[in-house]
């Protein structure tokens, strides 16, 4: 262990030795009916042992691809068509299955983007995690059980003995994270690829494993491989950056210089759209009195978005059109027999929103802000407290009348992999709600469709596609456009630009914001992320456990934060304290 | 999971009542009278009508032969055939032999039409997976007494290698022919069922990150792919072992088997109401039991079922 300490040391140290993985050229495309459709266009980078380098880029940028590329484990009828991916100096794309299947876990190990999906429901996690061991090491019995144990509690899970009989489904979000990095790191392997490791998780879990992944890959002398579309991780996380672009490296380098002083338009859009930051800059001038137009023009954003907000706000006087009062919802939890526990999701929450605002409820996961979508929706039925829309009690609506309601409030989920029939091409997809509430002839949803694809930047063509050839932020664009196609009067947008990237978050935002000013619409927007609060909201509310700790106006909220808690949740946004150039 | 079990069982008694109920009321309102048609053309004479009535209780309002019906049924005694025999020496001799057909059928079906499903998912667009879709259409369209009839003709008259008929006791190598025919469209509908579900899983992300990890693919298929894949199957599996318990009669008729399903036929003809509803309450209750089971097996196979309301 010692000696495997002092290497790492003299790995980070020595810069100048062999590269651990250099991609030369790198092609890779996707077989499509109408040709080889390319997906990464001669990517180049190089990493050293011990180092941390950080692919960033926008969805369908082809990093993810990359990713897949160098272990083999590409999509669908993706194949690398040209250039080299040299892995201490051997040839990966020349590699065939069992001399992959020896790279892979051994010296290569892997972290999927989503928590949720990959790990196998059927099986305990004892078992996902000692398989990978028994393949990479050969240990059997006792030994294995005890590395297994090992590994998961390395990776953060203290109560691992405990809980390896028990099934992907009795954990969170975090915790299955971890178990996927223990699954990752358990071979020590040279290099981990880690694919947008956290961004499914809220922003405190998030510092905790990042924190976690950099303390184990600096004892192990791992080095990382880090893809991400947030680019506030990147600058905190990686030493080198390598931006990408429609399948090409349009940047790379140390990564403060770069985000610093980015040479590249592209890279410039990027670091200027970021939202996490912007909210940084604009606090940053506030306290120094800085005229407010300034600011914001300076803060990269939308300015006539943040103009428009401060109109509504003065605006924005009169009756609520959701007001919600005292809401609670109570879950059981059949333990075993008999027995039951008793979960109170969202305890005696109140709030009102007004006609044409933004009202963001922010918090963490199993703080109960996605219950408290699903009450407004009339999924789910409350336990007591009172749902007003337009002054009229929504509970119990039935029948036309329901559907009336849900034709005005439509919501757009958390989720872009699982809201999404992947048997429905686009345009069925988008054209459904019409169909449902029977707008229209074939012909004028047939334009509709048109229309909306073109409202959330695809391009007319996307309508026949299906949901699995298309990227994560694509696919929540979808969601929007369906939630638009019948011009309700309230979004309730859960998560909804969560898993977007930087730029196509910012498209959003601003497309939201338009439509708000043109439709008069009003948005109730679920999100952990503060950062883009401090864009769209007019007011917030803070949950935690139920309850409404905090609950003021976005700037009140921001710039003084009350609570304790509302400090945390903004202290941990990544890349807070670094200074970007702009 | 002991609760969940008794609950089922318990939920047995008033399915078990309401069958048998209605399967006597069915059968009581049959047009036709059951002694005229048990001796044809030449009727006995009325007082010999009349005994016959009483003693199967034929003379007594509907309500009062199903409950008589009942009762003698807890006693163990399920009445006797219009012929003389008692039910439950006729249910002794035909149960067995479908059961031994419908296990066969089962294990061919299950064996096969996984295996075979399985090889079609993993080579989708092949020609394996091309030429198991085509057969396994052809099974399905094509009707089940003539599979019977053609594998009657090529297996049992001109290969010779099998009876075409089967013999009093029925042993199980002379059933392999029948339970082959049996098996033959739910064979099919498995093989349909196991290529969709392991083509789906094969695109899932616990099965990329499953070969992330270094395992050999065999292992990623059989571990990962296969027992996902199993749930869907293990359903229909469970249906169709009523299914082929019940359904046999047309294969029993090609190949001259004394299953349940020539009994149960023949009882219905000649209205024979303690014969129709013993057979049928047992079939309720095999299907009832054969449903508990798949829903064990189901819990058995996804731990998400086991801890759900």
């Amino acid at each position: 262990m010692t000696q495997l300490a002092t290497e790492t040391v003299n790995q980070i140290s020595s810069t100048d030795s062999a590269p651990l993985l250099e991609i030369k050229n790198l092609e890779v495309g996707f077989r499509t009916q109408r040709g080889v459709v390319p997906a990464v266009r001669g990517v180049s980078l190089t990493l050293f042992p011990g180092q941390t380098l950080a692919i960033v880029g926008e969805s369908g940028s082809g990093k993810t691809t990359t990713a897949q590329a160098i272990i083999k484990l590409l999509a669908g009828t993706g194949q690398v068509t040209g250039g080299q991916i040299l892995f201490e100096g051997r040839d990966l794309t020349t590699l065939n299955a069992a001399e992959m299947q020896a790279v892979r876990g051994r010296q290569i190990g892997y972290v999927p983007q989503d928590p949720m999906s990959n790990l196998n429901p059927v099986w305990n996690i004892g078992f996902q995690v000692s398989e990978a061991i028994k393949a990479n090491s050969g240990l059997r019995g006792k030994p294995l059980k005890a590395r297994t144990i090992e590994v998961l509690q390395e990776a953060g899970l203290a109560d691992a003995a405990d809980r390896l009989k028990q099934y992907p489904h009795q954990f969170s979000g975090g915790m299955r994270q971890r178990v996927l990095i223990g699954i990752g790191l358990s071979a020590r392997p040279k290099l981990l690829i880690a694919d947008e490791p956290t961004s499914a998780l809220d922003v405190t879990v998030q510092r905790q494993i990042l924190d976690h992944l950099a303390t184990l890959t600096r004892d192990y002398g791992t080095s990382v491989l880090f893809i991400t579309h947030d680019l506030g991780l990147a600058a905190e996380r990686a030493e080198q950056l390598v931006v990408m672009y429609k399948g090409k490296v349009v940047e790379s380098g140390p990564s403060q210089e770069i985000l610093a002083n980015p040479q590249h338009p592209y890279t410039q859009r990027l670091v200027a759209a970021a939202p996490s930051l912007a909210s940084r800059r604009i606090q940053a001038k506030k306290n120094q009195d800085a005229p407010t137009s300034e600011i914001f023009s300076a803060g990269g954003t939308d300015t006539a978005l943040i103009a428009r907000a401060t109109e509504r706000e003065l605006a924005a006087t009169g009756k609520d059109l959701i007001s919600v009062e005292g809401i609670t919802k109570m879950y059981r939890i059949r333990k075993s027999g008999l027995k039951y526990d008793e979960l109170l999701a969202v305890n005696d929450v109140s709030f009102g929103v007004k006609k044409g605002t933004t009202t963001a409820i922010v918090g963490e996961s199993g703080s109960g802000k996605s219950t408290v979508a699903k009450l407004i929706l009339q999924l789910e039925g409350l336990t007591s407290g009172r749902i007003e829309f337009e002054g009229r009690d929504v509970a119990g609506l039935k029948g036309r009348q329901l559907l009336n309601f849900r034709r005005r409030v439509q919501p757009v989920f958390q989720d872009p992999y699982g809201s999404l029939d992947p048997q429905y091409n686009v345009g069925n997809t988008i054209a459904e709600p019409l169909l449902a509430h029977k707008v229209g002839t074939k012909k004028e949803r047939q334009k509709r469709v048109l229309e909306l694809l073109d409202q959330v930047s695809l391009p007319a063509s996307t309508q026949f596609r299906y949901p699995s050839e298309l990227s994560g932020g694509q696919r929540q664009r979808i969601a929007i456009a369906r939630a638009l196609a019948l011009k309700p009067d309230v979004l309730v947008l859960d998560e909804a630009v969560s898993a977007l990237d930087v730029l196509v978050q910012g498209q959003i935002l601003n497309l939201l914001t338009e439509l708000q000013t043109e439709l008069g619409l009003t948005y109730l927007f679920i999100t952990h992320d503060l950062a883009v609060v401090r864009l769209v909201a007019d007011n917030v509310c803070v949950m935690q456990k139920g309850r409404i700790v905090e609950a003021a106006s976005t700037d009140d909220v921001f710039d003084s934060p009350r609570e304790l808690y509302t400090q945390e949740l903004l202290a941990a946004i990544p890349g807070g304290d670094f200074e970007f150039g702009r | 999971m002991l609760w969940y079990t008794g609950k089922r069982l318990l939920q047995m008694i008033p399915v078990f009542f309401g069958a048998t109920f209605l399967i006597y009321f069915m059968v009581f309102s049959l047009p036709g009278d059951p002694i005229a048609a048990l001796y044809g053309e030449r009727p006995p004479s009325p007082a010999v009508i009349a005994q016959i009535r009483s003693e199967y209780n034929l003379d007594k309002p509907f309500i009062m032969q199903y409950l008589l019906y009942i009762g003698n049924f807890f006693q163990g005694d399920l009445g006797t055939t219009y012929s003389g025999r008692s039910v439950s020496d006729v249910m002794a001799s035909a149960f067995p032999i479908t059961a031994r057909l419908a296990m066969l059928a089962l294990a061919f079906e299950a064996l096969f039409g996984i295996l075979v499903g399985l090889v079609a998912g993993l080579r989708k667009g092949k020609l394996f997976d091309a030429s198991a879709l085509v057969v396994s259409l052809l099974l399905i369209s094509v009707p089940t007494f003539v599979i019977g009839f053609v594998l009657q003709f090529v297996f049992g008259v001109q290969l010779g290698w099998a009876r075409t008929t089967v013999s009093g006791a029925a042993p199980l190598d002379e059933l392999i022919l029948p339970a082959l025919v049996l098996a033959s469209v739910s064979f099919a509908y498995i093989v349909r069922l196991t290529r969709a579900s392991v083509s789906d899983n094969l695109n899932a992300d616990f099965v990329r990150t499953a070969t992330a990890k270094g395992l050999s693919r065999p292992r990623v298929v059989t571990v990962h792919v296969l027992r996902n894949s199993l749930v869907p199957v293990v359903t229909f599996l469970g249906v169709d072992i009523g299914s082929l318990m019940v359904g046999a009669i047309v294969t029993e008729g090609i190949f001259n088997i004394n299953g349940v399903g020539g009994t149960v036929f023949k009882a219905i003809r000649l209205g024979e109401g303690p014969t129709v509803v013993s057979f049928i309450a047992v079939m309720v209750v095999i299907f009832v039991l054969a449903n508990l089971l798949v829903d064990l097996l189901y819990a058995a196979l996804d731990p998400r079922i086991r801890y759900a309301k």
